[in-house]
């Protein structure tokens, strides 16, 4: 049950969207996709649910094309959200759920459930227009999970809320990530994708920059970052060959070296300066990787 | 139950209980029913205004003349009653402003022959001075075939109307009675048409633009195809005009059998509903349900390009301005459905529903020739709920601040591979 793109190219006229794009998402896991505005992101998304052709290669999902008739197999939530602004949070989502294949009976089940999940059970009669745009943004994450896709796919699900509902939400994928279902998300907020998921892809201009396990990623990006408290001035740690970046704060210093052996080279000009309160060295964090990847070619 | 069925149940359900709907139903059956009622209401009226004959005074010397005017006016049936005023003319202004009278007539005559200066408050209604001058008129022609010396029997001859018939040499051209029936149909055709066309093609672009602009749309097309979502929401708004318009036509016979007496001889003499052909009434049904078809695909068209509710207006306006046009010229051939302008525009597919029906029913057709039209009717409407579905697949995921008919060029490149 793995979705699968392959050689996957999509053109508007002479722009590309998305340019040879080949991705394995493996079943029952939850895959990140990065990129910056315009990375082409959705476009992918909406390949892969069918809303468009692809101009080139293929898409599959446990080898076969996906098609109107696999519609109940699939969630998804929109970037631009949208329901109906008139109608009842209970007629709106057991229509949508029909139209995923759902009797009304267990739609209206599942609806209960997932309203008393995120506490809004209050919210069942009333018409969306009247809500909250976070409570909003519930409904329509319950309009995408309420029929138990094998394959979710959520474009920016947490843009837009506050971090008690974020904290709601992301315990709410996870758990339908343990429940089996193949999850793919995208978002700009680097710490969610670090938090929750196992492989990632940056996208650029169509293109994947960056792409596999995030440990692997991290491992393979060679830099370190190396954070340094001291009660004496650091700054000539910057002339050691191999520091990629400085940074003073307040307390001392953050670096970024090349590996693992630079921190040896800083930590030596330090020694008999003074008290040293903190050295540390840190994996990457995934903004540094992405800024780096991405940010690259802004410059 | 499909996909399908649950998205027509759904559009034919949501709009059924939609307040606007509820209101205009609601406003219409009113209507219907007032105007079943007309004639009695406007009786009322008329009776409590008229009821009481009008009193007009009349100045002059010619008192002699009126008697003979005042049976002028009774054999009209005018409830006017004229009095002689012996006062001066002042006097009788005086009089019609004190409202004794309700207006007064100088009577002159010349050689007998009589002529009259009316003074009334107001002359703004014509209704009272047109009686008298009626009745006037008819007795100066008597006064002045009576200087004449015509015999009254002559005289009868000459003022009787001509009998004057029509009969078509053609035997297959529809007989005088078969007209009347066939332009009531027509009549009613063209009405419902065009109402249908502006109200219905309207709901139908409003509910595609409502999905798109609050962007329910992608949920949508990610669970149903755009094509099946577009034909449930045509078969969905037509089956609600279906439910309307049987509706208005049970209230509106109802109404119209419990004013049975006062109606006869009325509208339905004039359109001669009693005796129906059965062919007219298929063609009917035929057209009425091709044209809306059209029509209905190309609004929900139409509705998928607009990315804002306020753009739907704007942009379904040139479908509005085509049907306006075909009525225009229907109305316009109603009197000469054998012009060759009307002939050519009957082929034309959007204005076929209208003008092909008005010259099946007007005229005698060969067969090929409404063959032939309902063909390339059908074939536009394969045509364009191809294109339709096209335009409406990739036009659903197009939001932009324009939203003009080259976006169509757009939608289309859209929803293709390249």
């Amino acid at each position: 049950m793995t979705l699968q793109l392959h050689q996957v190219t999509k053109r508007f006229g002479h722009a590309v969207a998305v340019d040879h794009l080949s991705l394995t998402i493996p079943e029952k896991e939850m895959f990140g996709f990065l990129g910056g505005n315009g990375a082409g992101k959705t476009t992918t998304f909406r390949m892969i649910l069918g809303l468009l052709d692809p101009s080139g290669g293929s898409i599959s999902w446990n080898n076969e094309t996906i098609s109107y008739e696999k519609s109940h197999l699939i969630g998804y939530l929109p970037e631009e959200r949208g329901l109906y602004p008139k109608l009842k949070v209970k007629d709106q989502l057991v229509y949508l759920a029909r139209l995923r294949g759902m009797e009304k009976k267990s739609a209206l089940r599942q609806l209960d459930s997932w309203l008393d999940r995120f506490h809004i059970p209050e919210y069942k009669e009333k018409k969306v227009e009247e809500l909250s745009k976070g409570n909003q943004q519930k409904i329509q994450f319950i309009s995408a999970v309420i029929h138990k896709p094998e394959l979710l796919i959520l474009d920016e699900p947490f843009s837009g809320l506050d971090p008690v509902n974020v904290e709601q939400l992301k315990k709410a994928v996870i758990d339908l990530k343990e429940q089996g279902t193949t999850i793919v998300f995208s978002s700009h907020r680097m710490e969610h994708v670090e938090e929750l998921c196992e492989h990632l892809c940056i996208l650029q201009r169509g293109r994947p920059v960056v792409q596999g396990k995030l440990k692997e990623i991290k491992r393979s990006f060679g830099k370190k970052n190396l954070r340094i408290h001291a009660d004496f001035d650091v700054e000539h740690v910057k002339e050691v060959p191999g520091v990629v970046k400085y940074k003073q704060t307040g307390e001392g210093c953050e670096l970024q070296i090349e590996n693992e052996s630079v921190a040896q080279l800083v930590f030596d000009t330090l020694h008999g300066k003074g008290f040293v309160r903190l050295f540390e060295l840190e994996e990457p964090s995934l903004n540094d990787i992405f800024i780096e990847k991405v940010g690259a070619s802004y410059e | 139950m499909n996909k399908f069925w649950i998205m027509l149940t759904h559009t034919y359900m949501n709009r059924l209980k939609s307040k606007s709907f509820l209101i205009t139903t609601g406003v219409t059956l009113l209507l219907v029913i007032g105007l079943a009622n007309f004639q009695t209401i406007a009786e009322k009226f008329t009776g409590s205004e008229g009821g009481d004959s009008q009193e007009v005074a009349v100045i002059g010397d010619k008192h002699s003349l009126i008697e003979p005017l005042q049976n002028q006016l009774d054999m009209q049936k005018a409830s006017v009653d004229l009095a002689a005023f012996d006062g001066s003319k002042q006097e009788a202004e005086q009089a019609v402003q004190d409202g004794e009278y309700q207006a007064f007539v100088e009577l002159t005559a010349e050689n007998e022959i009589p002529s009259a200066t009316f003074y009334a408050n107001q002359i703004a209604n014509t209704t009272l001075s047109n009686k008298i001058r009626d009745a006037l008129q008819q007795l100066k022609v008597m006064i002045a075939a009576d200087q004449a010396d015509i015999d009254p029997a002559v005289f009868q001859q000459i003022s009787s109307p001509v009998h004057f018939d029509t009969i078509a040499l053609e035997e297959n051209a529809k007989t005088e009675e078969e007209l009347s029936e066939a332009r009531g149909l027509v009549y009613v055709m063209l009405f419902v048409m065009y109402f249908a066309v502006l109200m219905y093609g309207n709901m139908i672009a409003m509910e595609v633009a409502t999905e798109k602009s609050s962007r329910v749309m992608e949920i949508l097309i990610s669970s149903a195809s755009p094509v099946a979502q577009m034909f449930a929401k045509i078969i969905g708004v037509a089956l609600l005009g279906l439910t309307q318009l049987t509706l208005f036509m049970v209230v509106g016979f109802q109404a119209v059998k419990m004013n049975q007496d006062v109606m006869t001889g009325g509208i339905f003499e004039y359109f001669g509903l009693d005796d129906l052909k059965v062919s007219l009434f298929i063609y009917l049904i035929v057209f009425f349900i091709l044209g809306y078809l059209l029509y209905a695909t190309l609004a929900a068209m139409l509705g998928s390009l607009v990315s804002r509710l306020e753009d739907a207006q704007q942009l379904i306006a040139p479908m509005t301005l085509v049907i306006v046009a075909a009525f225009m010229i229907a109305m316009f051939g109603l009197n000469a459905p054998d012009s060759g302008f009307v002939t050519v525009t009957s082929f034309i597919p959007f204005f076929t529903p209208m003008l092909m029906f008005l010259r099946v029913g007007m005229l005698d057709l060969p067969f090929w020739e409404v063959g032939l039209s309902i063909g390339i009717l059908i074939l536009t409407i394969l045509i364009m709920a191809i294109i339709g579905a096209r335009i409406y697949s990739g036009g659903v995921l197009m939001y932009g601040k324009s939203s003009s008919l080259k976006d169509i060029k757009a939608a289309i490149q859209l929803s293709k591979k390249e």
